[in-house]
């Protein structure tokens, strides 16, 4: 009885959460502008989502800057968290909370103190804007996800193949980077996840006719129903949902 | 020596992109500029944001977002709690399937109550094959809280699931063993174990909703106004930057106390709060 | 780690490449414009003559696209404000000053709009579309003339209409009702503007931007204030619609392309400008968007049956008394005031 009862109510919530994909997903073969009526099967809405230059520029923007910033964050936030590891105790606790700003601040509040910042500075709103707004919010992600992996590291490792005469680069390239790798490849990918999906930040730091996925969407929504958006997100989900796949498969084998 | 290069870059970058534009946004916040473009310190910007109006708006905000918090709770913990008595093979797909809808933007997912909720959607359409008169769903502040209560609902869940997965078995059963029926052993074990991902659930539905301008805007076309959609309008459309920065200051110290607080109570690291998602 | 670091490098020479040659080898015209106000098929025509690549994008009201191009974050070479707002910018020295002997085709705009007040010898702007705000309604949906302001305030059509989501618009809409100028500079008849918007707002079903026409189309709503070439997009696909010019006066307004200042292609702009002056430019693109040219030679192509409507070419004496909005100078923040607290409310 009380299983049914569970049951039902997991089903309840996956239908909540699932229903607004269907429909977007049904009504984008839908021979009609309605989202409504079902008048017939048609691939229209798909052709033109191709052909429109403003989305298809969006998300080579999108792309990019989800590239070139979750490498970037990256980056620098793996020798970051090096250097945060060998800190004085009261160095790090003031840096690590600096580095927790941007994840608890409001993005809107993140999004307009970086605008204010550069629009002081007179940069161009632009491509560079929003790469390094998007490498600012990465970072700390970054950071909290390879210091651990310092810290489960055996204490005395890089000066023990330091002192056998290992250079501090051949040392960090073959000692210390193979035990922070995992740490390293789930940062970089929090990072492309956060950037691909990141709207609030990012429209309040782009200018001259550049634009993410998101930004387009929320500038075609604001007009009305558009068709194409619901084509958009049948293939954002299908993407999603073999990324997802993939991903699985993957950690099942290495569980083997 | 290298050890500290290494970190050099990250602090140029956290002082540059983090540290001094919050600074910047202060500074803006304690400024009016004159006629002549000269710049006064002033607390009027700070004054301003206590003006009943606009207290008003606060009270919305934070209102909508509890809210919203409330109702994700209440949906949540009970799918939270079903899901981590799932057997281990439907339990791993469950959660994925959880996280699915999370994982598609969320414009889109705003963007798809609109089409269901309009005047011709879809869920009028069905009102109108049973026979029911048509409704207005869209524009209204329900539809704003159902927008934050679906987006936000798997930031609720994941925590709470986290947390009751990783529950020891044994305390249970300890608690069984000693006589303790399932009623006494929920709201005597489970319920206050669980309380740290209840808790970060809660900062991390509250905090996006009480800071939003999309939803509000996308389903409630622009004369609500939500303290996000304050900020926004200030510094995009009306150009008072002044005044926009003294809120998103006041949005900031709420949110970060409230977070404060909300770490001490649950006993998390700080460090490791924001991570908890994944 | 190796193929890492080539992988870094790369993107980096991808993303200078990619800002590098959008610069050096073509010009790119940066163009501000409201949303859906203009054809963009022209844009490929432009580059077939010229070579001139446009970049556009749009802003929904003039005090958006103002406080954009204050900022400085992107450098514009053509934008598209209303009168009071060129006014402003004239004042605050935000415009270039244009060069006529570029713009052959201005000979082309009517002398009905030219020399207007807001810039009385056009040494800045030239005229795009005209036009006034009124009322646009479903026939089928509301019963019952509306001929005036005062009809938006009747509790019958709550939760029908839309205002619009336009600072000085909106006020000038209950500043008419109220019996006063939309220009006024009178603190007290503003504030009366705002109480009677607040005790409005429980009657609005939103106050809308852009997404105005789709809205009515799809019956969300079935009255909304609008600018005149969205009603007569609106009504020449579907014919239930009707336009009214309130009887208590309205907004007349007067939509021209300026250059602001920090353009950084400037010869373009002003051949940007020409073209849109041209005779079939100026057919294509009031064809496509609905509003009223200030083209006297795209006029004799227009299609007659648009005269003497109240939506496109109203007669003379419809549109009598109607005002055109100034820039009130510093009072301005009162309007900003007033707006904001409107909105919160």
């Amino acid at each position: 009885m009380s299983k049914w009862i569970k049951r039902f109510y997991i089903g309840l919530m996956f239908a909540f959460l699932y229903a607004p994909i269907v429909v977007l997903i049904v009504f984008s073969f839908n021979d009609s502008k309605s989202t409504a009526k079902w008048e017939g099967f048609t691939l229209d809405w798909y052709n033109s989502l191709l052909q429109n230059d403003y989305i298809m520029k969006s998300l080579y923007y999108t792309i990019l800057v989800a590239l070139v910033a979750s490498v970037l964050a990256t980056v620098i936030g793996t020798f970051a968290a090096f250097g945060i590891f060998y800190m004085r105790s009261w160095q790090q606790k003031l840096v690590l909370n600096i580095n927790s700003i941007p994840m608890l601040n409001p993005d809107i509040v993140t999004g307009v103190s970086l605008m204010t910042l550069f629009v002081a500075l007179s940069l161009p709103l632009g491509l560079g804007t929003m790469i390094i707004a998007h490498v600012t919010f990465n970072i700390p992600y970054v950071v909290l996800s390879v210091l651990p992996k310092f810290r489960q590291m055996p204490n005395e490792m890089l000066e023990a193949a330091m002192d056998l005469g290992a250079t501090p680069w051949y040392a960090f390239k073959k000692v210390i980077f193979p035990e922070i790798k995992p740490g390293v490849i789930t940062g970089a990918l929090i990072a492309f996840t956060l950037s691909i999906d990141d709207f609030v930040i990012s429209f309040f730091t782009t200018g001259n006719g550049v634009t993410n996925l998101s930004i387009a969407v929320y500038s075609m929504a604001r007009r009305g129903i558009k068709p194409e958006i619901n084509a958009l997100s049948t293939l954002m989900f299908t993407t999603v949902l073999i990324l997802m796949v993939i991903i699985n498969k993957r950690t099942k084998k290495e569980d083997i | 020596m290298l050890k500290k290069l290494a970190s050099g870059p990250y602090l140029i970058w956290i002082v540059l992109f983090i540290v001094v534009p919050i600074l910047m946004v202060g500074f803006f916040s304690l400024v009016q500029e004159g006629p002549d473009g000269t710049l006064t310190f002033t607390t009027a910007n700070f004054q301003r944001v206590f003006d009943p109006i606009y207290v008003g708006v606060w009270w919305r905000s934070i209102k909508i977002a509890l809210e919203a918090t409330l109702i994700c709770l209440i949906l949540g913990y009970p799918t939270a709690f079903i899901l981590s008595k799932m057997k281990k093979r439907i339990q791993t797909f469950a959660v994925m399937l959880f996280i699915v809808p999370m994982w598609m933007n969320f414009l889109l997912r705003t963007y798809a109550w609109m089409t269901i909720l309009g005047k011709n959607g879809i869920l009028n359409q069905l009102l109108a094959l049973v026979g029911l008169p048509q409704m207005t769903f869209l524009y209204s502040e329900g539809a704003v809280l159902l927008g934050m209560v679906y987006n936000f609902l798997p930031f609720m869940v994941l925590p709470i699931y986290t947390v009751l997965a990783k529950m020891d078995r044994n305390l249970i059963e300890a608690a069984e063993d000693l006589g303790g029926n399932r009623r006494i052993v929920f709201t005597k074990v489970i319920l206050p174990l669980s309380l740290p991902g209840v808790i970060s659930g809660v900062s991390m539905v509250f905090m996006p909703a009480v800071s939003t301008f999309v939803i509000s805007n996308l389903l409630y076309g622009g004369q609500y106004m939500l303290i996000g959609n304050l900020i926004e309008q200030q510094f995009l459309t009306v150009g008072d930057w002044h005044f926009g920065s003294a809120i998103a200051i006041i949005l900031m110290i709420i949110i970060l106390i409230t977070m404060a607080v909300m770490n001490r109570a649950s006993g998390n690291d700080p460090e490791e709060s924001g991570v908890n998602l994944w | 780690m190796r193929k890492g670091f080539i992988l870094v490098v790369s993107l980096l020479a991808a993303v200078l490449a990619f800002t590098g040659c959008a610069k050096d080898d073509q010009v790119v015209l940066n163009v501000y414009n409201w949303g859906d106000y203009i054809d963009e098929d022209i844009f490929d025509t432009f580059e077939e003559e010229t070579g001139i690549k446009v970049n556009y994008e749009t802003f929904s009201t003039n005090e958006e696209m103002y406080t954009k191009i204050k900022n400085g974050g992107t450098k514009y070479d053509i934008a598209i404000p209303s009168d009071y707002m060129i006014e402003k910018m004239i004042r605050e020295d935000m415009l270039e000053k244009l060069d006529m002997s570029k713009i052959p085709n201005y000979a082309n705009i009517s002398d009905e709009y030219k020399n207007l007040s807001f810039d009385p010898d056009n040494a800045y702007s030239v005229p795009y579309f005209w036009g006034t705000v009124g009322i646009v309604y479903n026939t089928d949906l509301i019963d019952g003339p509306i001929t005036s302001w005062a009809n938006l305030w009747d509790p019958q059509y709550a939760g029908m209409f839309t205002m619009v989501d336009s600072q000085r618009d909106s006020i000038m809409v209950a500043l008419k009702m109220l019996g006063y100028s939309m220009n006024t500079k009178n603190l007290d008849e503003l504030e009366q503007a705002k109480e009677a918007l607040i005790q409005q707002k429980p009657l609005v079903l939103a106050y809308a931007g852009d997404n105005v026409k789709d809205m009515l189309i799809s019956e969300e709503a079935a009255m909304a204030v609008v600018w005149s070439g969205e009603a007569s997009a609106v009504i020449q696909e579907y014919p239930q619609f009707d336009y009214v010019l309130p009887e208590e006066g309205s907004n007349l307004w007067v939509d021209s392309i300026v250059i602001p200042k920090g353009a950084e292609h400037i010869d373009a702009a002003h051949q940007f400008i020409d073209f849109l002056c041209r005779a079939d430019i100026g057919f294509k693109n009031a064809d496509y968007v609905g509003y009223s040219t200030c083209n006297t030679e795209t006029l004799k192509m227009i299609d007659p049956s648009l005269y003497d409507t109240t939506y496109a070419y109203p007669k003379p004496e419809w549109i009598e008394g109607f005002e055109i909005f100034e820039d009130p100078g510093d009072f301005v923040s009162e309007y900003d005031r007033i707006w904001t607290e409107i909105k919160a409310n």
